[in-house]
């Protein structure tokens, strides 16, 4: 059960399409890790191979050791980003995430309400559009 | 609503309604009101709040609470203000008030504010919460952080006498008096009644305590069902601790609340008071509430887990799952504050940050600026093994580093002159070594928790001796929970690793300056050599290499992203700091900070000596940890390569 955590959009007009971008990546991610065998799971990974031909966005996984999913998707026609900064970012929100977890009120599981977390997210987004 | 005046003062207010009407005659130039008895009564009892008897006229800021108490906008509470005559006489005189009170009860059944309409039969004007509650909510934060204290002591005391519903009426029997607001919405009930109950027996503490309308009124709260239901979440909160605290907030009563006009500030009764719950919870004042306990005692405040996640996430600045004695009372007070009624912040006010919180405590001498800058670094060490140190270091450079600590830099020069500066303790410091200690002790939450008994003794042994090296700055994130595979846990332990990886490099000869150019968290490791590191050296070294091996890649840009997290600003500081200590004993200082040279003598020699004394118990202490680390890291690899081969692909 892929169920999101967490999920938003900046430029909403087209959110239901990059929440279903997001879910189809997640297979993929999954395939990803099973072929990890039996190594350490990678700290984050480049995910630059779905390019939806019409759309042309990319979309970046990166997986946590307990498994927690992140997935990002930017436009390609934002060529500044950098694979640094998808990693720099993707470590944000691994922090904020852990940062959540800490917080014994919240079970893992749920869906995050996180205000810490939504600002964290939120000037990224910002910091990126 | 009820009606019947209490038995006791029945008659003033009789004998009110009838002088207010005639008044209300007068005052409005042949204006007859017809108050109805229960109308008469209540204004009557508003008016006496609002105003002390001898006077005549209500003080205009209570009115004014009043009008905002009944939650009609500010137009409409001018309008009345104009229409009853108040704006004429400038003053609210007996007169002025009723018909305001009737114009408010008017405005809030739809009706314009006119002097027809209350001519006709209204209901009582409602107020929301109890007057009491209207007074404290809207009114002086003194009141406020009076009312706030009480909450928890009046539940405290009723705990006593009644843990249920309805039931028994402690206060004077008397039936009840009408209400002072209509039915008011439940969440206001639930908050009313802990602050009536605060009122009623904070009486004598509170300047505005009414005495036996008050309580009258309380009781009659308890007769209402919800608000005795609520009534009763409110005793749980106190918990077991109550009973226990009940003298301490008998005493604590007594004392009035204070304090300019911040709500968010704590007063010395609700500290005293928060302190005893955080002794009930863990009786080492110094230590820390894992966040499970925590969890538990804060959701019998029945807040809604969301807001206490809110809370949480306020109040738990180094994000590391436990609360320490600020971050507690901080949690408390917000909880409070927000049973109060008080909205959230979406940030921790800066009088509820640790830091300002120790500081006050410890009546301080810096201001929060240097403690912010000061917990920063404190809370970044994260090595403990130089408790000691850290907390002298730490709390000297304070003054001295604070701008230092602006620039974040990771000088050694700087951090030369930090140290040196250290070395001059003035004696004002000594007394925040004390907290410096417990601050330390909060740092090393992290840590497993075995930790912080070691750490409260180190920090004993610690607290004469002066200019202690500081602890390396821990990672931001810690977790202390084992269960946690996540990446930081990595990242912490490789630090660690790093740390003690370093040991054996910089043996105690050498000058602490060189580590700094060693690696990024130098500083962190030079401490260690330094204090006598031979003995556990060897096992750091097996450790460490192991670890170090492991975890090098990711934790180069895990370390350096911690850097550059508010880590960054520890470093340097604590750098020096250890860097101090260690050349302590090797040189003299030759402090840009001279103040105190003559003092300072004495005390560097006060200070090698508690510092070899120092040396030992976290020679120790760090090759316990050393090990625990080992073990630890050991279950991390066999959880996570169970993990990969049961569960391929997981949720969480």
């Amino acid at each position: 059960q892929n169920y999101p955590l967490y999920i938003r959009s900046v430029p909403t007009e087209n959110e239901l399409k990059f929440h279903y971008t997001v879910h189809t990546s997640l297979d993929v991610v999954d395939e990803k890790i099973s072929a990890m065998g039996k190594a350490l799971v990678d700290q984050r990974e480049l995910y630059l191979g779905l390019l939806y031909p019409t759309e042309d966005y990319k979309v970046y996984g990166y997986v946590t050791n307990s498994k927690v999913k992140f997935v990002m998707v930017v436009d390609s026609s934002n060529t500044a980003l950098r694979d640094n900064e998808i990693r720099s970012m993707f470590r944000k929100l691994h922090n904020s995430y852990t940062d959540i977890m800490c917080n014994p009120f919240y079970n893992p599981g749920d869906r995050i309400h996180s205000r810490a977390f939504e600002h964290v997210v939120n000037s990224m987004m910002m910091q990126v559009c | 609503m009820e009606q019947g005046p209490a038995g006791g003062s029945a008659a003033t207010p009789a004998a009110n309604a009838t002088a207010a009407t005639t008044a209300t005659a007068g005052g409005t130039g042949g204006l007859l009101l017809p108050l109805s008895e229960s109308e008469q009564q209540r204004y009557s009892e508003l008016f006496s709040r609002c105003c002390p008897p001898p006077e005549a006229a209500a003080g205009g800021s209570s009115v004014g609470e009043l009008f905002r108490a009944s939650q009609l906008p500010p137009d409409t509470l001018h309008q009345i203000t104009e229409v009853c005559g108040a704006k004429r006489a400038g003053y609210f005189g007996p007169a002025q008030f009723y018909i305001a009170l009737k114009l408010i009860a008017a405005a809030q059944s739809g009706f314009p504010v006119r002097i027809e309409s209350i001519k006709n039969e209204l209901p009582l004007p409602r107020f929301m919460a109890l007057k009491n509650d209207s007074e404290v909510r809207y009114g002086t934060p003194a009141e406020l952080q009076g009312v706030k204290f009480q909450v928890p002591h009046a539940t405290l005391e009723k705990n006593s006498y009644k843990r249920t519903d309805e039931g028994d009426k402690q206060e004077p029997t008397s039936p009840p008096m009408s209400p002072i607001c209509s039915p008011p919405a439940s969440p206001s009930t639930y908050q009313r009644i802990p602050l009536s109950y605060g009122y009623g027996k904070s009486r004598s503490g509170l300047e505005q305590q009414r005495g036996a309308s008050y309580e009258v009124r309380h009781s009659t709260h308890q007769q209402d069902g919800p608000s005795s239901g609520n009534y009763g979440v409110k005793p749980v909160l106190a918990g077991s601790a109550l009973n226990r605290s009940l003298s301490v907030e008998r005493e604590q009563q007594e004392s009035s609340s204070h304090y300019s006009d911040d709500p968010w500030r704590i007063t010395e009764e609700q500290r005293d008071y928060y302190i005893n719950q955080f002794r009930s919870l863990q009786p080492d004042l110094n230590s820390f509430i894992s966040g499970s306990v925590a969890k538990n005692f804060f959701t019998k405040s029945k807040l809604p887990i969301p807001e206490l996640s809110h809370i949480w996430e306020l109040s738990d600045v180094d994000c590391d799952g436990a609360l320490t004695l600020p971050e507690f009372c901080a949690a408390f007070h917000l909880v409070v504050a927000r049973k109060n009624g008080y909205q959230l912040p979406e940030t921790l006010p800066e009088t509820l940050l640790p830091e300002y919180l120790q500081a006050a405590s410890l009546k301080p001498v810096h201001d929060c600026a240097l403690f912010d800058s000061y917990s920063e670094s404190l809370a970044g060490s994260q090595q403990t093994r130089d408790f000691s140190r850290t907390e002298k270091t730490s709390t000297e450079e304070v003054p001295d580093n604070s701008t230092l600590l602006q620039d974040g830099k990771k000088d050694d020069g700087q951090a030369l002159k930090v140290s040196t500066a250290l070395k001059t303790i003035p004696k004002e410091f000594q007394h925040l070594t004390v907290k410096t200690a417990a601050q330390e002790s909060n740092a090393l939450k992290a840590r497993p928790r075995s930790r912080s008994y070691s750490s409260t003794s180190i920090e004993d042994a610690m607290k004469k001796g002066e200019e202690p090296p500081t602890p390396p700055p821990r990672p931001q994130k810690s977790h202390s929970r084992a269960s946690s595979l996540d990446l930081n846990k990595i990242f912490q332990q490789n630090t660690q690793a790093m740390r003690s990886g370093w040991l054996p490099p910089p043996p105690p000869a050498l000058p602490p300056r060189p580590s700094v150019s060693q690696t990024e968290q130098p500083s962190e490791v030079e401490l260690h050599p330094q204090m006598n590191r031979a003995p556990s050296q060897t096992e750091e070294n097996s450790a460490a290499k192991k670890e170090v091996v492991l975890a090098q890649p990711p934790s180069k840009p895990a370390r350096r992203k911690l850097r550059t997290e508010a880590q960054g600003l520890e470093t340097p500081e604590l750098s020096p700091t250890i860097n101090v200590t260690s050349s302590l004993p090797a040189a003299k200082p030759h402090l840009p900070v001279q103040k105190q040279s003559s003092k300072q003598k004495r005390a560097i020699q006060t200070a090698i000596r508690k510092n070899k004394e120092a040396n030992a118990v976290l020679a120790r202490l760090n090759s316990e940890l050393q090990q625990q680390l080992k073990e630890v890291h050991k279950e991390r690899i066999a959880l996570e390569t169970q993990l990969e081969q049961l569960r391929p692909v997981t949720v969480l």
